[in-house]
């Protein structure tokens, strides 16, 4: 059987070579928040599956960019690994610890979960804040490098952005083939009723745990990325309120869609420095162009999007219905109205 | 000895004010299904709002009685009508993740539209300490303790013993029953946004002379709020009550004996533990889920 190809994965692989050659005339800002925009895309993603796909609210996707941070920073300036194998390890360690996580998943649900991944994220927070002796504290880890690989010196903006933006294509690709594989369904599965799911025989246990972990494991792998991109990292950008933001920025994009995490994502990072003209405001609107997508779709804007073509089909049917049947009633109508009057005229 | 009767006594008073957050909290879940993720900021916006009108040239007075009424209109009346109303027929977490947006809105409001540093707020304890069986105690945290217990016990009383507000309980208990029986159901859920702008805005000027006035503030106490409510028991006001003052206990004592560095961790872990064995709460009765 010859599938059809899929929209999402023709669109990823025509977005890719446009990445690649558009943002060569930027400057070396303007590619820094490209990069950023692909490295906290890494991460919504794997909000996305936890949070859109199977449903379990998160508010700990900051803490693992945290947890994958630090990670690579300590691997890379105190230990001098590599970085790609320290992009290996703070992934798995982040997939370890959310296995951990999800455990309570497995007995409480929705804002109760919430809360449980909340005081994860604070301890996480103050952990990097009074462990000095392993992550600097407030003063955080500087000179974190960036990387060389196969003899190329990866460290201007360019190459770096050009190597983030191929570990965002694979890491979006393994998204991609892992949604449509069974594993994705059952997650779907998990989300829309999980008491059918288990019925049908879907381990829910080994599937929310999974879910977390894949989810937490792109939160290192991103959090592994944004290290080297910094160069200098403290505990501020892992607090509580960037777990938020990451679960605003995977229901503003659309939670449970494949492109939302990388359209959340431009809102919530790019479109900040965009408006950075506007002074210390821009967050100030960001916070109310989110919560008017919110309350005006909670699906978020591809979810807008879609419900407008759907809306505009169904208008378009309504109109061919109505082009079609008013012959056809002003024929039924008149020919009916012609019988009463007979009738009625005898 | 005496350093610990300070503790206790600097423990409820921080509790107390984590239990007026916390009961406002419950209060509005309870009718409305409402999780305030901007609980933190309605405690830290009313002394801001104080502070905007004493800096415009109002005298104090006239600045608390704007700032009050500015604050009770705005995140009690409008914070129902304008975000939650249109938002509850998508269900709880869309409404959460709004009010998340909001606290980060307020938030960045106080901090860019007033002061990103620290103010002084104007007490209305005066400072002094009181000399109780060879213990200093702060006149504030008593004061603290004393004005809070008295809201809750009001509003206690209120609950209980007036007609408007057991029909409010009714409401909360069971809107279709309450409102088949007749009770102005959306009124009802309005007076309990009402009453928590009101707790609200009692804890911030509480709070404020002691801890100054910053729009950080609410990060920790909408915290140690849900943490409270949680601990207590979601759908108990007692529950809350109890909560907010183990809480501040806890905090106040984990401070001085364990690690200052990792006060808001103990609580968070008291949190989980209680999630995971206990989830309806210390106080709180089970919730019936229907498959």
């Amino acid at each position: 059987m010859i599938r059809r190809p899929d929209a999402n994965l023709l669109i990823l692989l025509a977005a890719f070579p446009v990445l690649w050659f558009l943002p060569a005339g930027l400057k070396s800002y303007g590619l820094y928040v490209v990069s950023l925009w692909l490295v906290m895309s890494i991460a919504a993603m794997g909000l996305n599956l936890t949070l859109g796909y199977a449903g379990l609210t998160s508010l700990a996707q900051g803490a693992f960019l945290g947890i994958g941070a630090y990670a690579t920073a300590i691997l890379t300036t105190k230990a001098g690994w590599p970085l790609p194998a320290a992009f290996l390890a703070s992934s798995g360690l982040s997939f370890a610890v959310g296995v951990l996580l999800g455990f309570p998943a497995l007995r409480v649900k929705h804002h109760y979960l919430a809360f449980v991944t909340l005081a994860f994220t604070v301890v996480v927070f103050l952990v990097a804040r009074n462990e000095q002796w392993l992550t600097g504290g407030v003063f955080g880890i500087a000179n974190i490098p960036r990387p060389v690989l196969f003899g190329s010196d990866l460290g201007a903006a360019l190459p770096f952005y050009r190597l983030l933006l191929c570990v965002t294509l694979v890491l979006a690709l393994a998204m991609w083939w892992l949604l449509r594989s069974p594993w994705g369904r059952a997650f779907l599965a998990l989300r829309e009723n999980p008491l059918r799911a288990a019925s049908l025989g879907i381990d829910i246990r080994a599937y929310t745990l999974l879910a977390f972990a894949i989810g937490s494991a792109y939160g290192g792998a991103a959090g592994s990325l944004y290290a080297p991109l910094v160069e200098f990292i403290d505990p501020a950008p892992f607090a509580l309120s960037a777990s938020f933001v990451l679960l605003l920025t995977v229901v503003a994009g659309g939670a449970g869609s494949f492109f939302g995490p990388f359209v959340g994502a431009f809102f919530s990072y790019m479109l900040p420095e965009l408006l950075r003209a506007t002074g210390g405001w821009y967050l100030i609107i960001y916070a109310a162009v989110v919560l008017v997508i919110v309350m005006i779709s909670p699906t978020g804007l591809l979810g807008l999007i879609e419900r407008w073509r759907d809306h505009r089909s169904q208008t378009r049917a309504a109109a061919a219905r109505a082009a079609a049947t008013p012959t056809l009633g002003a024929e039924a109508g008149g020919s009916e109205s012609d019988s009463l009057r007979k009738g009625a005229t005898p | 000895m005496d350093q610990f009767l300070q503790l206790i006594v600097a423990g409820l008073a921080t509790g107390a004010i984590y239990a007026l957050a916390a009961i406002g909290f419950t209060l509005v879940w309870q009718t409305s299904q409402t999780i305030n993720f901007a609980q933190g900021e309605f405690v830290m916006l009313p002394a801001i709002l104080v502070l905007v009108g004493t800096h415009a040239g109002l005298p104090v007075w006239a600045a608390f009685a704007v700032a009050s009424i500015a604050f009770v209109l705005l995140f009690g009346f409008g914070f129902k009508r304008f975000l939650v109303e249109p938002m509850q027929r998508h269900g709880v977490l869309p409404l959460a993740i709004a009010t998340m947006a909001l606290s980060v809105l307020v938030k960045e409001a106080a901090k860019n539209g007033f002061s990103a540093e620290a103010q002084p707020f104007p007490s209305l304890v005066p400072d002094g300490m009181l000399s109780l069986w060879g213990a200093a105690l702060s006149a504030r945290d008593l004061a603290i303790v004393v004005v809070a217990v008295v809201a809750i016990v009001g509003l206690q009383l209120f609950i209980t013993r007036t007609r408007t507000g057991r029909t409010m309980q009714a409401t909360a208990q069971n809107p279709t029953v309450a409102r088949i029986l007749g009770i102005p159901v959306e009124r009802m859920i309005l007076l309990t946004f009402l009453i928590n702008a009101v707790l609200a805005l009692v804890a911030s000027y509480l709070v404020s002379p002691v801890y100054l006035a910053k729009f950080s503030n609410g990060e920790s106490i909408g915290l140690a709020a849900f943490i409270a409510a949680i601990v207590g028991g979601f759908n108990q006001i007692r529950g809350a009550l109890a909560g907010g003052f183990l809480i501040g206990l806890i905090d106040n004592l984990t401070a001085a004996y364990v690690s200052s560095a990792y006060r808001t961790a103990v609580p968070l872990v008291v949190l989980v533990v209680v999630i995971l064995v206990k989830p309806e709460g210390l106080l709180g009765r089970k919730e019936e889920r229907t498959v």
